[in-house]
């Protein structure tokens, strides 16, 4: 065995411990889930070496009203996410194609905007949704989820936005496209997979929101991540529940999440990290 | 190509974001201000008259502010040590040649993914629970006493936690970057006979400084109002020994109903994310322009 071969045993071996290290508590969650409750705390715990059972999934789903929370988190973030897609892709364009002295600090502007603290607007916030009887409605999580997450998108789409050739729009006017034209059969099929990262990872960070849908939700429009949370207080043994109900808030976003790496990057270093 | 026609339509595509950030900034902001001026609660309905500075006062010698203070910025700057330097080691052994790599990354990007009543939750239960967590039984295991994580050291528990849902994120960004590595200048070094060790120093942290910068930013942004994971595990206890800022206010606004300290409160921490904002601003702005 050569030299780096054999660095290469070394290097794969450390990778696999310190990886296997950091998503254990998944792996974890992922077998308690389906174990029974007692075997859940037993002082032996055992890896694969246990009686597996569904019980705690039907449990969950009987007991709970498990998937109105579930149609809870997915009508808010991928409302949230269209509606901001709304508003970001013209700002984004604009600022893309339209370049003035401005944009830059604009930018910026809308970054800081991000750095505002939540709590910073709690109590107004809290206070116009009990006026406007938003509190614990959809429509209420939906509009302030897509406030807080525009300037992500606005900045995101930019930096897609940005590489497309401006010689392209200049062709299509040359072969007498119209504006109408030039957005639907030039642009947008260029534009469409970053517009598509940006709604997945939109998606992603408002189905993990956990301020706003733990402050301003209870009963009725409480998302996942609020539905989780009343785990918190413990009623005698339920580990392996817990496990199942996080099983199910967890996994669809987790691979959601797998096809997002890249974009995550982009998305999330406003650009600084490509 | 930017006439005048454009420039307009540019401006009109601009306004809908631009207005509502605006708005979504201002009004709220503003009343906030406006009622940290009052002697405003809830429950005790009254003519809420104009008390000046009181609120910030009461607020700023409050010992839970100060005590919440410094646990803002052991919670942030433990997650940010943590992070930072587990993410540049992770870069690093994910940048080498390994076998099933794709999988390494996977697995080391899960956390991220996570939401935060969850991760907090399994922590809290599963992990660290003095009887039936899984420390307790290895330390029981090899003869110890079990540590009572959120009864002994409650606010390292939570910095524990909270590291490991964003240590993924720094790993990930850093590992971009270090891709985008020069590797002529490496072998250049190779050559020259640098250790692995100057290297290290000397090509890869420099390179690096840009990614840490980004890092720090938006770690920062996201770890000044970490709210959930101490709700669902201490809330805030015991005494104000894990409470931050943020739970602070939430608890002195939704709990006791005061508005007028609440917003108090919210405007000082405002203060404080603003400094954080304006020199990690710079930096960033900086950074992309180079």
């Amino acid at each position: 065995m050569n030299s780096t071969n054999k660095s290469k045993v070394i290097y794969t071996i450390l990778a696999w411990t310190i990886s296997g290290m950091i998503f254990f508590p998944i792996l974890w969650t992922m077998i308690t889930s389906f174990k029974t409750e007692s075997e859940a705390i037993s002082a032996t715990p055992s890896l694969f070496m246990f009686e597996w059972t569904l019980e705690n999934y039907k449990d969950v789903l009987a007991r709970s009203p498990y998937f109105d929370h579930f149609m809870n988190s997915v009508i808010i973030s991928l409302g949230s996410s269209l509606l901001g897609l709304l508003i970001a892709i013209p700002a984004a364009w604009s600022m893309a194609f339209v370049q003035t002295k401005r944009t830059k600090n604009l930018l910026m502007w809308m970054l800081s905007t991000k750095m505002l603290p939540p709590v910073g607007v709690l109590i107004p916030i809290y206070l116009l949704f009990r006026d406007f009887g938003l509190l614990d409605t959809r429509l209420g999580l939906v509009i302030v989820m897509t406030l807080i997450n525009l300037p992500i998108m606005v900045w995101m789409l930019y930096t897609y936005f940005r590489e497309i050739p401006h010689e392209i729009l200049e062709a299509a006017r040359m072969d007498g496209a119209g504006i109408k034209e030039e957005i639907f059969h030039v642009l947008l099929p260029i534009a469409l997979p970053g517009i598509a990262s940006t709604l997945l990872l939109n998606v992603i960070l408002a189905w993990n929101e956990a301020f706003w849908t733990l402050i301003l939700t209870a009963a009725n429009a409480a998302p996942l991540t609020a539905f989780i949370a009343s785990y918190s207080s413990p009623e005698g043994l339920f580990y392996a529940k817990l496990s199942a109900a996080s099983v199910m808030a967890v996994v669809p976003i987790l691979i959601l999440g797998w096809f997002s790496q890249k974009q995550l990057v982009r998305g999330l270093s406003f650009g600084a990290v490509k | 190509m930017a006439t005048t026609q454009s420039r307009t339509l540019a401006k009109m595509m601009l306004f809908p974001s631009v207005t509502l950030l605006l708005a979504w900034m201002i009004v709220p902001l503003c009343m906030t201000l406006y009622f940290s001026f009052l002697d405003y609660n809830l429950l005790m309905p009254g003519d809420n008259e104009y008390i000046g500075f009181l609120n910030y006062e009461f607020f700023l010698t409050d010992p839970a502010f100060i005590e919440s203070f410094f646990n803002t910025l052991l919670l942030v700057g433990g997650v940010l040590f943590i992070t930072i330097c587990g993410g540049i080691g992770l870069a690093i052994l994910l940048d080498q040649a390994i076998w099933g790599r794709n999988y390494v990354r996977i697995m080391v990007l899960a956390p991220f993914f996570v939401m935060p009543t969850v991760s907090a939750l399994v922590w809290k239960n599963m992990f660290m629970n003095p009887v039936n967590g899984l420390f307790a039984h290895l330390a029981e295991f090899f003869g110890a006493t079990p540590i009572d994580f959120f009864a002994q050291i409650p606010l390292l528990s939570i910095i524990i936690i909270v590291s490991w849902q964003w240590l993924p994120f720094a790993a990930l960004i850093l590992l971009t970057a270090i891709q985008s590595l020069d590797r002529e200048q490496l072998e250049a070094a190779d050559l020259d006979g640098a250790g692995p060790f100057s290297k290290f120093i000397y090509i890869v942290l420099p390179h690096l400084s840009r990614a840490v910068t980004a890092v720090i930013l938006i770690e920062t942004i996201f770890l000044l109002s970490i709210f959930a994971e101490i709700l669902v595990t201490t809330s805030g206890g015991p005494g104000y020994s894990s409470t931050n800022i943020t739970y602070l206010i939430y608890t002195q606004s939704l709990l006791q109903f005061d508005v007028g300290g609440g917003s108090a409160g919210g405007i000082v921490a405002v203060i404080i994310a603003n400094i954080v904002a304006i020199f990690l601003m710079r930096l960033i702005g900086k950074n992309l322009e180079g």
